[in-house]
């Protein structure tokens, strides 16, 4: 069977103890946008270009990239 | 106008305490917010005479902090204001995050039932503190009015503030000053204390509307609707019909203009439709966060917003200052009593200015969600939130408010680290987890029968299993110049002559504390575990209690 996108939270980091659930989430997402600070927005296109490009390469597997793809791209525009 | 009336407290000239020399007291407490009040009721309760000053003869005006969370309701219990307070506010626990006119997502706060108190209550400030006001003059705490305190000196073994009445300046000694005189803080200001963090580039407006609604008491929040568009607007329904609503402006907005009822009526128009509505009080409000890098200062304690500050989203700020004296106050009393030495109140300061940073933490990570600064961070806002509506993972990532939950101190240096196994988050340094429980037959709560002293916990199938050493070690222990309260925990119903025993009806406790027969947990006068073991030791408990007290 192909492995699926995983949708359900996900972010955890080792030796780490979370009392309470959005903490990982957030902390992720205060990484993220601290990635982002003091760039322009052209800067941070490209930044965000570079991401999803390290990370599709860390996945790697196909079958869950078009899955992703297709879900990033869902209601974005009317077909 | 108006859904109340605001009481004016008797004023009695302070000419007793216009003595010279100024005369010494054992504890002041200055400032009667919330905080300030929580702190001279627990002095009370831990049987201290306490005298408080506040600069005003009423409780605060408008609705403020308006929303108070499960732990702090718990800690309203301990202190013997709870109940009335929760009859008299709006109880909820789901709130719905919408993304322009469409729900995304939404919240459960307590989704795991067996918990006496909901998630949060909304409540004007007001009524908190006419509760508290009653409550402390119940007790018998010395509440002197318009004293405004307006300079302080720190010396080595007590505190001296100047204070201005109607009748004249006069000076009062503390062996022990709690300074609970709000963000501004007058007493830190005049000892010249540091406070930082940074200012968020944003206004707010509040309006309190006195309005017969029919939507349900939940909490929403949306971000960019139809009827304020571009911006963030949060809708909390609180007593007496009044609903708070609290617009995001900008920062480029005018607050004298936006304040006029021309303004704010077209708002709530838009927000409100047809429904008839009476505008009761508005304020815009910009916020901060930072805090004091020390919460003691030689025989300063501050607490509140003296000592740490948040921005609104979460209702960080009461709760926390309330969790303050919760944490202060069994410290506090011990020390003045002799019991501990005044080490103990450095755990004070490491506890809460932990609790500090993780409020602040939370409270800006809400700010940079909800009132993006950059164009991308705006893009990954709004592609969080497109993604909540269709996947669990990105409803997690949406943060419209982490709302106040207490901190785990777990890193405190009063807890005994654990050596037995256990699973389960009730461990060291957490603030103990409800269940229900009889006592006698009686349906009570695990949260009421616990805090105000030391207790240990002792978990057993039967009670009849519970041998004669442990029993007399455990009533040795009540009886020591620390009392420490045996509380015996039992699958089964059973009775112990002269021993508290609660039968855990459902299960719960042993669930939420992995407990077995024969675990034992030591509980601090707050209501935290501090050190559990699968099996009772005499020497462990008695070393642990040292620990706990900074006798160690």
């Amino acid at each position: 069977m192909n492995p699926t996108l995983n949708l359900q939270p996900n972010f955890n980091e080792s030796g780490k103890r979370y009392f309470r659930d959005f903490t990982p989430g957030d902390d992720f997402y205060e990484a993220l946008i601290d990635t982002h600070r003091n760039l322009s927005d052209e800067q941070s296109a490209l930044v965000n270009a570079k991401l999803i490009l390290l990370l599709a390469n860390h996945i790697g597997d196909m079958h869950v990239l078009r899955e992703a793809l297709r879900l990033a791209r869902a209601d974005v525009v009317t077909e | 106008m108006g859904s109340y009336t605001y009481p004016k407290f008797n004023y009695v000239p302070p000419t007793d305490l216009m003595t010279q020399p100024p005369q010494r007291k054992p504890l002041v407490v200055i400032g009667a917010g919330p905080v300030g009040l929580a702190a001279a009721i627990d002095a009370r309760l831990h049987g201290l005479d306490v005298l408080l000053f506040d600069e005003d003869d009423s409780v605060s005006v408008g609705s403020r902090a308006v929303c108070y969370a499960k732990r702090t309701l718990e800690v309203l219990d301990r202190l013997g204001v709870g109940q009335p307070l929760c009859e008299k506010g709006v109880s909820w626990n789901i709130g719905r995050t919408f993304l322009q006119d469409e729900e995304v997502y939404q919240f459960n706060l307590v989704p795991d039932p067996g918990h006496k108190r909901p998630g949060m209550i909304n409540l004007q400030q007001y009524y908190l503190e006419e509760a508290l006001i009653e409550r402390a003059l119940q007790l018998g705490v010395d509440i002197r009015w318009k004293c405004k305190a307006v300079g302080v000196r720190a010396e080595a073994d007590h505190a001296s503030v100047s204070l201005e009445s109607p009748e004249g300046t006069f000076d009062v000694e503390a062996d022990w000053l709690v300074v609970a005189d709000g963000a501004r803080s007058p007493m830190r200001r005049h000892l010249g204390l540091d406070i930082e963090g940074h200012v968020f580039k944003d206004r707010f407006l509040i309006a309190d509307v006195v309005m017969k609604a029919d939507f349900s008491a939940e909490r929403r929040m949306w971000f960019d609707p139809a009827f304020h568009p571009g911006q963030s607007v949060l809708l909390h329904k609180q007593a007496d019909n009044v609903w708070r609503v609290d617009f995001q402006l900008g920062w480029d907005a005018d607050p004298e203009e936006e304040r006029k009822p021309e303004r704010v009526l077209p708002r709530l128009k838009t927000m409100f439709g047809d429904q008839d509505f009476e505008l009761e009080w508005v304020s815009i409000y910009t916020f901060q966060c930072r805090r004091m890098k020390d919460f003691r200062h030689k025989r300063l304690l501050f607490v509140g917003d003296a000592a740490h500050q948040v921005s609104p989203f979460g209702a960080r700020g009461a709760n926390s200052g309330l969790q303050d004296t919760d944490g202060l106050m069994w410290k506090l009393a011990l020390v003045m009593k002799g019991l501990a030495p005044d080490a103990l109140l450095d755990s004070y300061d490491a506890e809460r200015t932990y609790a500090a940073d993780e409020n602040i933490l939370n409270s800006t990570r809400s700010t940079d969600f909800i009132t993006p600064k950059s164009a991308t961070s705006r893009m990954f806002r709004n592609a969080a939130l497109e993604l909540a509506r269709h996947h669990p993972f990105a409803r997690k990532l949406v943060n419209s408010g982490r709302l106040s939950v207490p901190s785990f101190v777990t890193h405190s240096v009063l807890n005994t680290p654990d050596t037995d196994a256990f699973q389960g988050d009730m461990l060291p340094g957490a603030p103990m987890d409800d269940a229900p429980m009889q006592r006698n037959g009686k349906d009570v709560w695990l949260v009421d029968q616990l805090g105000n002293h030391f207790q240990c916990l002792v978990f057993v199938d039967q009670v009849s299993q519970l041998d004669a050493g442990t029993l007399s070690a455990l009533r040795a222990f009540e009886a020591g110049a620390i009392s420490v309260q045996p509380l015996i925990i039992s699958r089964h119903a059973g009775a112990i002559d002269g021993v508290t025993v609660l039968h855990d009806t459902q299960g719960l406790f042993a669930k939420r504390y992995d407990a077995q027969p024969g675990s034992v947990w030591l509980a601090r006068p707050d209501q935290h575990v501090v050190a559990r073991w699968r099996n009772f030791s005499n020497t462990a408990v008695q070393a642990a209690l040292r620990r706990a007290t900074a006798n160690a």
